[in-house]
């Protein structure tokens, strides 16, 4: 070894960890080196999450051995990690939304006056501190619950931070983020880098890791797979070593051909949960065999909009025509009736449920229909198998059998359910609201061919999400939505930069 | 004179507000006591159980060793160790925390009229003489201020320890390090155990304190408000308190304002006499404002995000 070889923060060798059924990790060799950015990538199941939470102390490996700083150490639980310089940020995050930034940070580590009461004054003045420090600015007295998702995660960083942390480990930091919140998360981790923090960024998102590491570990189950150079590799590298195969990153489709106007919104308005305007009069007409993409910062009506659209939530006024028929007014089952299909953007609450069996939720919504059912009474269950058998066959989804519950299959299989369920219920619109969020490489493949097959057989789709790239490349055409409002309909090849400008309220509309 | 300007003029006799308090005490006792429990993460219907057993055992105890204080301390440890049981079963085995408390509340029903029949014999315990019950305690000067003194300075020994718990209570919760961590197991568990926070041990010692708190209340009413024991004597008085911790939001002080609400519906029922209404009515008081309170007067309220919920340590 070279004098001049960058120290290892972290050495993990020979991790082996099984859980009954599955071999998480195996043998798996981990080298972090101090003051990089050092991604692990991996499709959902690859055992990256399982590796993190061996090295923060979440879960014991059967076998193997970590060395920190080159000093081999045993990390028996969370407050080894701790004591160790290592921090994480959870991808789910762990805050407590009633409590002040200032209390979530300081908890557990609280700074404490005469016989224990919580000193708010000093806890300020260490956020103050660490703000001063690291230049991540917070306000300690805000309630959590109030603050934007990206200033949430702020505030994981910092009670990280204060906790003392050399070495960060970031589970899917950007799941939840918009893309200016990402923008400003690099800034932050290319920051903590220069103050001479390390950085472990696990991701599946393969343009954030090539922006954002310096080396890249690609697991896949349960091994590793390869070891990159971020800048001596490319993203179809990355993702044939993810998925064990080549994989088609960008979505092969022919021009479409859009027929008849068969779905119209005219000044459609409505509001959020909280009772404020959410959408502030929303006008586009709906093709046969085209893809409308609504693109924007989530937040910006998105939901509200295919809500309406689904008639899960009411509108407060203007028109939603289905061919020449007023819809405005459906609610789930009639709008389901006529001929509109729904993928929900919240999976797991509303377009599963998850104790049903596959077979069952693959007929959901149609349980009334003569060929699911006697008089509305009886189900019929022979028919019912021979569906669930169809569709698990038609759409790849990877169960062991029908019967199994829904909860049980991975995410990209419960979004192929919902998938097959939708899409062959033969409509002549589907709305699709984030179709592929959380799904892994392999399942997001699928999806997107399937979605572009059912815009050749003529349906009408409106795509909503909030991956720009996913828009950009199935849309026909793309409406960009912001505050409410739909702020211009742009070609399906416009520019990156044109629409993130008008995502965020600036641009002009096309005349 | 009509039932009205009855109750009008009860209103406004100070003797009526002295029995208010006292009765807001028996309440407000186990209602704090939920209040912890639940801000812990622990659901808590088993404080009628847990007063029960203290105000039996309060009994007992000072029938055999002819002194209130101790007897007010054996009660405590009863009630504790009842609460102990719920939370063996709800922690540790995470069985449903609603069906446990159910279960204590009917044992400690049984167990009670078992213990009668086994040691004396007999339906009821029979009379602690009045020497060695909970006394009375006026405060001087004070309790000359007029209306006022009669009201809040000539009560029982218990209903100040209860005032002084109350303030106590608060400020722990609200204002200390341990009340940050008890109320962060009960919102987020994951997120206290990741911050190095002992999640079991939290949720033990605050359901204990409930059973602590519970058992002073049924040493209160066996042995301070009334001197006997006389089967299933807590009348719902449990379920009252629960009502009042979910009225006040789970917080003491909103506790304790539900608690003088139902108080002073079972002050108005002991003062049935000398209203022309049937006591029969007067009686379903406390229990009809229970409903009406429950049904909404306050709307909704948010219980601790993770109450009810056992942890499992390492857990998404």
């Amino acid at each position: 070894m070279s004098a001049t070889a960058p120290a290892n923060a972290v050495e993990m060798r020979g991790i082996t960890k099984a859980f009954p059924g599955v071999v998480a990790n195996n043998k798996v060799d981990f080298t972090v080196r101090a003051g990089e950015i050092h991604a692990l990538v991996g499709e959902n199941g690859a055992g990256k999450t399982t590796l993190m939470n061996v090295l923060y102390g979440l879960v014991h490996m059967d076998e193997g051995e970590i060395l920190i700083d080159g000093k081999p150490v045993h990390i028996g639980g969370p407050r080894d990690a701790i004591g160790k310089g290592i921090g994480m940020v959870h991808q789910h995050f762990m805050l407590i939304p009633v409590f002040t930034v200032g209390e979530n940070v300081m908890l557990g580590r609280e700074p404490v006056t005469g016989p224990g009461f919580y000193n708010r004054v000093r806890a300020r003045e260490e956020i103050a501190e660490l703000t001063r420090k690291y230049g991540l600015a917070l306000d300690p007295d805000a309630r959590m619950a109030d603050l934007p998702v990206g200033l949430q995660q702020r505030a994981e960083i910092v009670k990280v931070l204060y906790r003392g942390a050399n070495i960060l480990i970031l589970d899917e930091p950007t799941g939840v983020l918009t893309p200016q919140e990402s923008k400003e998360l690099f800034g932050v981790l290319r920051d903590l880098v220069k103050t001479g923090k390390t950085i472990i960024f696990i991701s599946h998102k393969l343009r954030e890791v090539l922006e954002i590491s310096d080396r890249i570990t690609v697991m896949r189950r349960g091994n590793v797979v390869g070891h990159l150079v971020t800048k001596d590799t490319n993203e179809q590298e990355i993702a044939t070593q993810m998925v064990g195969r080549a994989v088609l990153l960008r979505v092969d489709k022919k021009p479409a051909k859009p027929g008849p106007v068969t779905f119209k919104v005219e000044d459609l308005t409505a509001s959020s949960d909280r009772g404020v305007p959410a959408l502030k009069g929303v006008s586009f007409e709906l093709r046969q065999g085209e893809i409308l993409g609504i693109a924007g910062v989530e937040g910006n009506g998105q939901s509200e909009l295919v809500e309406v659209l689904a008639g899960t939530r009411r509108a407060t006024g203007g028109r939603v025509l289905l061919g020449d028929k007023n819809v405005t007014t459906f609610d789930a089952r009639t709008e389901r009736d006529a001929g509109i299909a729904f993928i929900p953007e919240d999976r797991r609450g509303a377009g599963l449920v998850l104790s049903y069996s596959v077979a069952d939720n693959l007929i959901l919504g149609r349980q009334r229909t003569p060929a699911f059912a006697w008089r509305e009474l009886v189900l019929r269950l022979v028919a019912i198998r021979d569906w669930a058998r169809r569709l698990v066959k038609e759409f790849d989804i990877r169960t062991p059998s029908i019967e199994t519950a829904a909860r049980n299959l991975s995410g990209g299989n419960q979004q192929k359910i919902i998938v097959a369920r939708e899409m062959a219920s033969r409509p002549r619109v589907l709305l699709a609201a984030q179709p592929t969020r959380g799904v892994d490489i392999g399942a997001i493949e699928f999806i997107h061919r399937r979605i572009v097959a059912e815009r050749d057989e003529g349906t009408a789709i409106l795509l909503v999400s909030a991956e720009l790239d996913e828009v950009r490349s199935l849309s026909d055409r793309i409406a960009v939505i912001y505050e409410g409002k739909i702020v211009s309909i742009e070609p399906g090849d416009a520019p990156e930069e044109r629409l993130g400008l008008l995502m965020t309220g600036g641009g002009s509309a096309r005349g | 004179m009509s039932v009205v300007s009855e109750i009008l003029h009860l209103l406004v006799t100070a003797s009526l507000w002295n029995q208010v308090l006292a009765a807001a005490v028996l309440l407000l006792l186990p209602a704090l006591g939920g209040v912890i429990s639940e801000r812990s993460g622990v659901v808590n219907i088993a404080m009628e159980g847990m007063m029960l057993t203290g105000a039996f055992f309060a009994v007992v105890a000072d029938l055999g060793l002819h002194n209130p204080w101790l007897a007010t301390l054996v009660a405590m440890a009863a009630g504790g160790l009842m609460a102990l049981i719920h939370a063996v079963v709800s922690i540790r085995f995470r069985a449903d925390q609603i069906v446990s408390g159910i279960a204590i509340n009917i044992f400690a029903a049984g167990l009670t009229v078992f213990l009668v029949n086994r040691i004396y014999g007999i339906q009821d315990v029979g009379h602690a003489s009045y020497s060695e019950l909970l006394p009375s305690l006026n405060i001087p000067v004070l309790e000359q201020i007029p209306f006022i003194g009669h009201v809040f300075f000539q009560q029982n020994v218990i209903v100040y320890v209860a005032l002084v718990l109350l303030v106590l209570v608060h400020v722990v919760l609200f204002r200390t390090r341990l009340g940050l961590r008890i109320r962060a197991v009960g919102e987020h568990p994951q997120a206290a155990d990741t911050a190095g926070i002992n999640v079991y041990a939290i949720r033990y010692g605050a359901v204990i304190t409930s059973g602590l708190l519970s058992g002073l209340a049924g040493a209160f009413l066996a042995i301070g408000v009334s001197n006997t024991f006389v089967p299933n004597m807590t009348d719902g008085r449990g379920y009252i308190a629960l009502a009042a911790m979910i009225f006040g939001k789970w917080t003491p002080f909103g506790a304790f304002v539900a608690c003088l609400i139902f108080g002073l519906g079972e002050a108005i029922y002991a003062n049935n006499s000398i209203i022309h209404v049937s006591p029969y009515l007067l009686s379903m008081l406390p229990y009809l404002l229970t409903l009406i309170v429950l049904a909404g007067v306050v709307g909704r309220s948010n219980p601790p995000a993770a109450d009810g919920i056992p942890y499992v340590a390492g857990s998404e």
